[in-house]
């Protein structure tokens, strides 16, 4: 829409079926249409115009349309498209999937509206991501390190701790020089004990005056699912471009807005794909996941953990699959280390930041990050291959390497992933995978040279003693 | 303005997506082009049905309102090709990003329009014919050498002939004749061309010379040639961009046409930075001077998406038209079936498989015809090629889906990477028992006669120790490997070392990155070499531990990640390590 047109009117919808009214000649109605639809005796139900066609168009409503009578329903179009308020104001507030408050405070004024669709960042503008994040958890700093401006989920299972891993993160997480920072944290139809996790932690730390909350829970409108996030990062956008703050997004969780488009998708009866999503999953997920990034000239950045459980625990659902082909990799957690009582709950091997390389060695974290990692990696996945083996062949049909692989992999698991919500610094978690790999024979170290190892803390350690 | 022609002027009567409806379209062409809105946004017919037409939008339709215009543009979606595109980036449609960027800021906003190059540049156009010749389509005309000493040549374009009364060399505008023909027309330093249209050639010729990837597993096991064709599925994560992006780089192309179809920004901003920066290995000239980079993100219109694979080939063919070695990547060609089949959905065009339109499977097939080894057309005689590279990003990982299938039955090579390799960082994660090449046999030849004549028998030895391994790893995964036969064990041992060193590769190491062929040749025959040394100590008596594989392994890795002038001490290095591999076997 060129020019913002004029409200229009009308009476009577032809149809409604679930979240979708079907609207007859509606006048240079626009696509993204803004309406509103008002019924006697009930308050009014919001929209947007999904389809918009001179015989017939389609509005999708925000709120439950349950009762909603359509020939008796007034239709206006507003003349406006999906917009969202942001500015430094909101820091501190709690809003609706709508953007109404949802802290008793009078609306936020904000400094700018921005269109909730987004615009796709030109490619050439984006400055590729390169600086390390602290967030102080040993697998993910150590072994897939979380770059500012990168998007890296977290692939959870129902029942598993991805909150208080969020939650974990955003207390740690320190920008490296100290500059400014915020969090966006969106809710996406997560239950209000789920929610309560999230923030009684947040609150805890100090943390939410430098925050803005988007709360879109269970009990709230599912299609009010698929705004909320885009309000989220309009407002992560503006802080981070305008502001020039480092931005983090936690969106929670992805499941429950694939859900919704699943909802809508059903109701236009539109040929479903896998699983009954719709076809285009992929695309309408790239457009919340690439709203990650650093732009050229511009001080901050917005880096996003997407929060997902993956239904039935499976990694090949469409869900976590279209997920992966977007973002930056991913942090799997494990139902078996969680049993274990390990918290984080990381599983190493399946997880995997593409976007380390970018953000560790020398000048970022130290040079030997790369080995020390990929070393570590490699007898760890050995070890769980021997534990596979050993429930076929018994520990006796082992060789002893494989059993020093073993050993060394419980010991990964108990001491280096395991840190329950005690922060470690990058040094701490390198030091502790040091002393791991001290644990066995230099054979076994094969991706490591003489002058690399002969580098280690305990090496080091032993030199000094020789020396004094 | 008369109420009729009022009542028969264009404009929208459905926007939905990436798709729009028009009335008042009665004389419009199929995939005619078209401006929308009051925006004036880019758009093609799709379907003509009376005065009614179905138009797909290649910009953000989002704001849109029905009963504004249409424009019709005349003519299908074309792009302009001459000096000035190596090096650059565009998008879905032509436009050049950092114009785009000019226009709108950082973020892409409907409705800008840029042409794709700059006309006002001025360049120097050398003639390479005397006036009065005669000249036929294709024929060159002379050259313009460009940034980094690439030689542009510029062609007469397809369907144009005449005879040439005067050159205007010397520094032209792009806008500018370089030459009059007798009937009294002119010609440019650049050309159109409707890019669903393959470009004319004047014959097809054999798959013959290889394509050297500079990747070890592909050189080695799985070849292809310059104008071959090879799909790379793979689930997430499994590498198929770092493929993309290496042979990218170190591919022995003179020109590389990357098409970001539906993938990462951050990819896109990655490769920009980094080929700007990287010294193509052969000339010491940025990777980022031979580079043309067709961007359409995956949050960018998805009609875009669709026509940006024919871009990138439309740019591919014009090089190879000029006699040269052009590579297109493709990343991923599962994100331009999708647009596909998201269109087709909303035309509701009756589904096929998993909801792709029924004709996947043809354009599939027309795409992958494009590429190819031909005589060009026009003098001199020359000959060019496309080789295409195409990444699938088959659902689940699961290769057996419709997109990764249209696209095995007419590529020529088949590169599956494998989830369970990716894990094990045994990169590139490429799975040596499904992968293949038709072009194999007739590459090996070539290696044996440009590299080494035992490439071929190195390359037998190399797949047969691949083979018994899957072999006997199952065998292993019920025993326990304790259980095994010393020389088995051996077997194992030496069949990862080969992984490690042989097929692995990392894009990160900057020394080993790119593997010439010598240096391919050279780690397969030593990995070999030590297999058979730890055969002839058990054969002689020794036991599997006797054997100082560990050291041996070692070595073999260095030689593989030392620089180009430590690789003869090192590959020294590890014939000492093999020679003394029996630890109490003193000859
Ligand atoms: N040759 C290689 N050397 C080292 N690491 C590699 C190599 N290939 C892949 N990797 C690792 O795997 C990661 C994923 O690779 P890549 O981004 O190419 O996957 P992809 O198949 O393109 O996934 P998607 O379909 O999601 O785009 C890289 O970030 C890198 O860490
Ligand atoms: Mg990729």
């Amino acid at each position: 829409m060129s020019a913002r047109q004029v409200a229009r009117t009308y009476r009577g919808a032809r149809a409604a079926a679930g979240p979708l009214v079907y609207v007859g000649a509606a006048q240079r109605a626009a696509l993204g249409e803004w309406v509103t639809l008002k019924a006697k005796g009930q308050p009014p139900l919001r929209g947007q115009v999904i389809d918009a066609g001179r015989d017939l168009s389609v509005v999708q409503v925000l709120e439950d349309t349950l009762g909603l009578e359509p020939a008796g329903v007034e239709i206006e179009l507003t003349g406006e498209l999906a917009h969202a308020v942001v500015g430094k104001d909101l820091l501190g507030r709690a809003l609706s999937g709508a953007q109404d408050p949802r802290d008793g405070q009078p609306r936020p004024i904000g400094e700018a509206i921005r269109p909730l669709w987004g615009a796709p960042l030109n490619p050439t503008q984006r400055l590729p991501p390169s600086d390390f994040i602290e967030t102080g958890i040993s697998a993910i700093d150590g072994m897939n390190t979380l770059v500012r401006g990168q998007k890296l989920p977290v692939f959870s299972g129902p029942g598993l701790p991805a909150l208080e891993l969020a939650a974990t993160i955003v207390e740690n997480a320190r920008a490296p020089r100290g500059e400014p920072f915020a969090v966006v944290f969106c809710a996406i139809g997560i239950t209000e004990r789920e929610t309560r996790t999230f923030l009684d932690r947040f609150a805890a730390s100090g943390a939410l005056e430098r925050s803005v909350l988007y709360l879109n829970q269970a009990q709230d409108p599912t299609i009010e699912r698929l705004l909320a996030p885009r309000a989220a990062l309009a407002c992560a956008e503006h802080l981070a471009f305008v502001h020039g703050l480092h931005v983090l997004v936690v969106l929670a969780d992805i499941t429950h807005y694939c859900e919704a488009l699943r909802e809508v998708a059903a109701a236009r009866e539109e040929v479903p794909g896998r699983r009954g999503y719709p076809g285009y999953m992929y695309t309408d997920l790239a457009s919340l996941f690439e709203r990650a990034g650093v732009v050229k000239g511009k001080p901050g950045s917005v880096t996003q953990l997407p929060i997902l459980t993956m239904p039935d625990d499976d990694i090949t659902h469409p869900i976590p699959d279209l997920t992966g082909y977007i973002t930056e990799g991913q942090v799997v957690l494990s139902r078996e280390l969680h049993r274990r009582g390990v918290f984080p709950p990381v599983d190493v091997l399946p997880s995997l930041s593409r976007l380390m390389n970018a953000g560790i060695g020398k000048g970022r974290t130290v040079p030997e990050h790369r080995k020390w990692a990929d070393q570590l990696y490699a007898l760890y996945a050995r070890g769980r291959e021997a534990r596979m083996m050993v429930a076929i062949v018994g520990e006796a049909g082992l060789s002893p390497s494989d059993r020093r692989a073993l050993a060394l992999a419980e010991a990964f698991e108990r001491e280096l992933v395991n840190q329950g919500t005690h922060r470690r610094t990058i040094a701490e978690t390198l030091e502790t995978g040091w002393r791991l790999m001290d644990r066995v024979p230099r054979e076994d170290l094969i991706k490591l040279s003489d002058e690399l190892l002969a580098t280690r803390p305990s090496q080091r350690a032993e030199a000094q003693r020789k020396e004094a | 303005m008369s109420a009729s022609s009022e009542r028969s002027a264009p404009k929208l009567t459905r926007v939905v997506g990436a798709l729009a409806e028009a009335t008042g379209m009665r004389e419009a062409k199929l995939n005619e082009l078209v401006r929308i809105g009051d925006g004036g946004l880019l758009a093609e017919v799709l379907r003509i049905t009376g005065d009614r037409a179905t138009l797909q939008v290649f910009e953000e339709t989002m704001g849109v309102a029905l009963e504004e215009p249409v424009a019709r543009e005349g003519e299908p979606l074309s792009i302009e090709l001459g000096p000035g595109l190596l090096g650059s980036v565009i998008d879905g449609i032509g436009r050049p990003l950092s114009e785009l960027a000019a226009l709108t800021g950082d973020f892409i906003l409907p409705g800008a329009s840029a042409p794709t190059l700059d006309k006002t540049k001025r360049v120097t156009f050398t003639p390479g014919l005397v006036e009065g010749i005669a000249v036929h389509e294709g024929d060159v005309l002379g050259t313009v050498v460009e940034r980094g000493g690439f030689e542009h040549r510029i062609l007469v374009p397809p369907g144009r002939q005449g005879q040439v009364t005067k050159f205007f060399g010397g520094e032209r505008a792009l806008s500018e004749p370089i030459a009059t023909l007798a009937d009294g027309s002119s010609l440019f330093l650049t050309q159109r061309w409707a890019v669903r249209r393959p470009r004319p050639i004047a014959g097809r010729k054999d798959a013959s010379r290889p394509f050297l990837t500079g990747q070890r597993v592909f050189d080695f096991l799985f070849p292809i040639a310059e104008g071959g064709t090879v799909a790379v599925p793979g689930g997430f994560g499994t590498g198929k961009t770092v493929i993309e992006q290496s042979l990218a780089k170190y591919a022995e192309a003179d020109v590389v046409v990357y098409i970001g179809c539906g993938e990462r920004g951050n990819e896109m901003a990655e490769v920009l930075h980094e080929f700007a920066r990287l010294k193509d290995p052969r000339h010491g000239r940025p990777v980022l001077d031979r580079t043309v980079l067709v961007v359409n993100t995956s949050n960018m219109p998805v009609a875009a998406r669709e026509s940006s694979v024919y871009l990138g080939l439309t740019i591919a063919e014009y090089f190879r038209d000029q006699g040269y070695r052009a590579a297109v990547m493709a990343d991923s060609l599962s994100r331009w079936a999708e647009a596909l089949r998201e269109i087709g959905s909303r035309l509701q065009e009756m589904p096929g498989e998993e909801g792709y339109p029924t004709y996947l499977a043809s354009r599939a097939a027309k795409l992958h015809e494009r590429a190819g080894r031909v005589t060009c057309l026009g003098g001199p005689q020359r000959e060019g090629s496309v080789t295409l590279i195409s990444a699938v990003s088959p659902p689940g990982g699961d290769f057996s889906e419709p997109v990764t299938q249209s696209c095995l039955r007419v590529a020529g090579a088949l590169w599956a990477l494998d989830p369970e390799l990716a894990h094990q960082r045994q990169f590139p994660a490429v799975d040596w028992h499904t992968s293949y090449s038709l072009y194999a046999e007739a590459m090996g030849q070539a290696f044996d006669a440009s590299c080494d004549p035992g490439w071929s028998k190195a390359r037998a030895e190399i797949v047969e120790l691949l083979q018994r391994d899957g072999e006997l790893r199952e065998v292993a995964s019920v025993v326990g490997p304790e259980a095994l036969e010393d020389k088995d064990r051996l077997l194992l041992t030496a069949a990862s070392i080969a992984r490690e060193v042989v097929l692995g590769q990392s894009a990160f190491d900057p020394n080993d990155a790119y593997s010439p062929p010598a240096k391919t040749f050279r780690l397969a025959r030593a990995a070999l070499e030590l297999f058979e040394a730890g055969k002839a100590a058990i054969t002689k008596g020794a036991g599997y531990a006797d054997l100082d594989l560990a050291q041996a392994r070692r070595a073999l890795a260095m030689m593989r990640d030392a620089p180009a002038t430590e690789l003869d001490a090192r590959a020294a290095e590890v014939s000492q390590r093999i020679a003394t591999l029996w630890r109490g076997g003193a000859s």
